[in-house]
């Protein structure tokens, strides 16, 4: 008997997937753009052309300065204004995007190890460990995140370690959700009964056989989590609550220059605003084709 | 010959909230070094559910609640469940009916069946490779090494249970469980499939449990039958004894329903009425309200006892006869 010949055998399932996420112009235009804003982010100190924290540097004589103005000492031109300490804001922009980037994919990494190993076990196992974790679970959402986040760093106070704690705590459960959800489907199939017959150890089950199955959908509620766990970190360091000034995220510019707004200097709030969204947007564009390319549901071919 | 394994008065039951149902019940039957033993009966009658009692893969709510299951003279109901996982797809290794699922769809197949080599043997992944690789071979499949590198999708339905049991025959087990694994095949593939498989059997004295639903498999394949209706084994033998002298009305009843026994133009056989609801069962014997030879005796229980150089649980055992009468 011959091999039947594969469906697209050129064609592995990476490069399938590459074709399918280029295939709209919208998520391409995000994923660029999401790129580029990762690029400033990591590339900061490199690209920015005033080093933001450096008070040596900063120039009192140059707070406040509309966009496009030249220093006071004509050394340079700020294409983005200055904020009250006459800090550079293209250069805070940079490194805010790159401390909140940090912060949303830091977190958003350990929450999903956490969370998708609690939502395995709980998937996995069954019974009461299942009962147990899934109703932490249901508590843990039954509030609002903000309302976790606050208390929590109300007792513990600032820091980058502190908000990233903050963030997985918030986030967790719906990645132990997401992944039970995903496995009590996947286990019921008979490749996980075939795998049990063959004596393979539980853990080896769990992590070997149905983790990569479940999978997809948490690559989607991972990106999307990024997003919403760097709104919520600028929306405690708004709030004052989340990094401390020494390291100022977007959040944080954000509210220095509130007390300005309505004085017409916009440049110190807006700039870091649309910073802010540009990237949880493009995060999102990008999230939502993921979505579409793994779910098999939705695929058109 | 040895006897490989020896299931003694088995009992599997689901406490289910409609009610207690007993999927297995009191089943006794053994297999030989090298035997291929044929499981029969229809959807529901508890044949998957032997199968599963022995490699021990019942899950809540279903136990086994009494019985011997003896692998070469050892009880593996008495051993805890780690000891039993080394059995599981060592010794005992078992085939599952639908290709399409049994194997895992995002690992290749190298990653698959290494695994199942190095789940038993201290071996090197180069040796687990070498191994799987002649396992591919065993089984007739061309170019294993370019195989070995595949996904399962890549795979049509006939290649994919050659691959489950070429898994299954890895650790050279002593008894392989097929449940079903030809049903989902074309009918030439089946032919091929079970050549096979009786080939490996017979040269490396693998004893085999064929689960199935289709009397002529078994009539081809099998040494010895059991033929199960509502959890209980009604009649077992050679398939010699069984299938040409039937002396269950039941067996009778499923053989005359097989089509190629139907004279051309004769409304095609069957037996009356549907199969009882495990929750439900009649008293007595389960089959009594579907035969036509039941009397009020057979509202009791008739035991498994010998008749004719075989088990027959009947109270009415068929003569020859009215065997040709019927037919």
């Amino acid at each position: 008997m011959e091999p039947t010949p594969a469906r697209n055998m050129a064609e592995t399932p990476w490069q399938r997937f590459v074709r399918n996420f280029f295939g709209s112009r919208i998520a391409t235009a995000g994923f660029v753009l999401l790129a580029l804003i990762v690029l400033a982010a990591i590339f900061a100190p490199v690209i920015s052309p005033q080093n933001p924290y450096d008070l040596a540097k900063l120039d009192v004589m140059d707070s406040r300065l509309e966009p496009g103005q030249a220093s006071v000492d004509g050394s340079m031109t700020y294409l983005l204004g200055t904020d009250d300490q006459g800090r550079d804001m293209l250069s805070a922009i940079l490194y805010g995007i790159r401390i909140s980037v940090m912060v949303g994919v830091l977190s958003t990494v350990i929450a999903l190890s956490l969370g998708l190993t609690l939502g395995l076990l709980a998937g996995y196992a069954g019974g009461r460990i299942e009962a147990f974790i899934m109703r932490v679970a249901d508590i843990q959402l039954s509030f609002p995140p903000i309302l976790i986040a606050l208390i929590l760093l109300a007792l513990t106070g600032r820091g980058i370690d502190k908000i990233v704690i903050a963030l997985v705590a918030v986030q967790w459960a719906y990645y132990a959700r997401t992944t039970r959800s995903a496995a009590l489907v996947e286990r019921k199939k008979e490749y996980i009964e075939a795998a049990t017959a063959l004596g393979l150890s539980p853990l080896r089950i769990m992590f070997r056989h149905l983790l990569p199955n479940c999978l997809p959908p948490l690559i989607v509620v991972a990106a999307l989590q990024v997003a919403s766990a760097i709104s919520l970190e600028a929306t405690l360091s708004f709030l004052g609550l989340g990094l401390p000034i020494t390291e100022p995220s977007l959040g944080l510019l954000i509210a220095n220059g509130f007390q300005y707004l309505l004085s017409g200097k916009y440049w110190i709030s807006v700039f870091p605003g649309i910073a802010l969204l540009a990237t949880v947007v493009t995060i999102n564009l990008v999230a939502d084709q993921l979505r579409d390319v793994l779910n098999p549901r939705l695929q058109t071919q | 010959m040895d006897t490989t394994l020896t299931v003694n008065d088995l009992q599997t039951q689901f406490a289910t909230r409609a009610g207690l149902v007993k999927a297995v019940d009191q089943v006794s039957f053994s297999v030989k070094r090298g035997e291929i033993m044929g499981l029969v009966g229809e959807s529901g009658s508890g044949k998957s559910m032997t199968g599963y009692s022995i490699m021990g893969l019942i899950d809540a709510p279903g136990k086994i609640v009494a019985g011997e299951i003896l692998l070469q003279g050892s009880d593996l109901r008495s051993l805890p469940a780690e000891a039993m996982r080394k059995i599981r797809g060592n010794r005992i290794a078992m085939i599952f009916q639908d290709p399409m699922m049994t194997l895992n769809p995002v690992l290749r197949i190298d990653t698959q069946m290494m695994e199942a080599v190095r789940a038993h043997q201290d071996v090197s992944r180069m040796v687990a490779r070498e191994m799987s690789r002649e396992a591919l071979v065993r089984v007739g499949i061309p170019s294993p090494d370019e195989r070995l590198q595949a996904y399962p999708h890549q795979f049509s339905g006939g290649m994919r249970q050659r691959v489950a049991i070429a898994i299954a025959l890895l650790n050279q087990p002593d008894l392989i469980i097929c449940d079903e694994p030809t049903t989902a095949l074309d009918v030439t593939i089946q032919g091929q499939i079970l050549y096979e498989m009786q080939k490996l059997c017979r040269e490396s004295g693998t004893a085999l449990i064929w689960i199935t639903h289709d009397l002529s498999v078994v009539a081809g394949l099998a040494d010895t039958v059991a033929v199960m209706y509502a959890g209980r084994i009604v009649e077992s033998g050679t398939v010699q004894q069984v299938l040409e002298h039937p002396r269950h009305p039941y067996t009778h009843g499923l053989i005359a329903s097989a089509p190629s026994r139907n004279p051309r133009g004769q409304p095609l056989q069957q037996i009356p009425g549907m199969t009882p609801s495990l929750l439900n069962l009649p008293e007595g014997c389960a089959f009594r309200t579907r035969c036509a030879h039941a009397t009020v005796e057979c509202a009791q229980t008739p035991q498994l006892r010998e008749v004719e150089q075989r088990m027959l649980r009947c109270w009415h055992p068929l003569r020859d006869n009215v065997v040709e009468a019927v037919s």
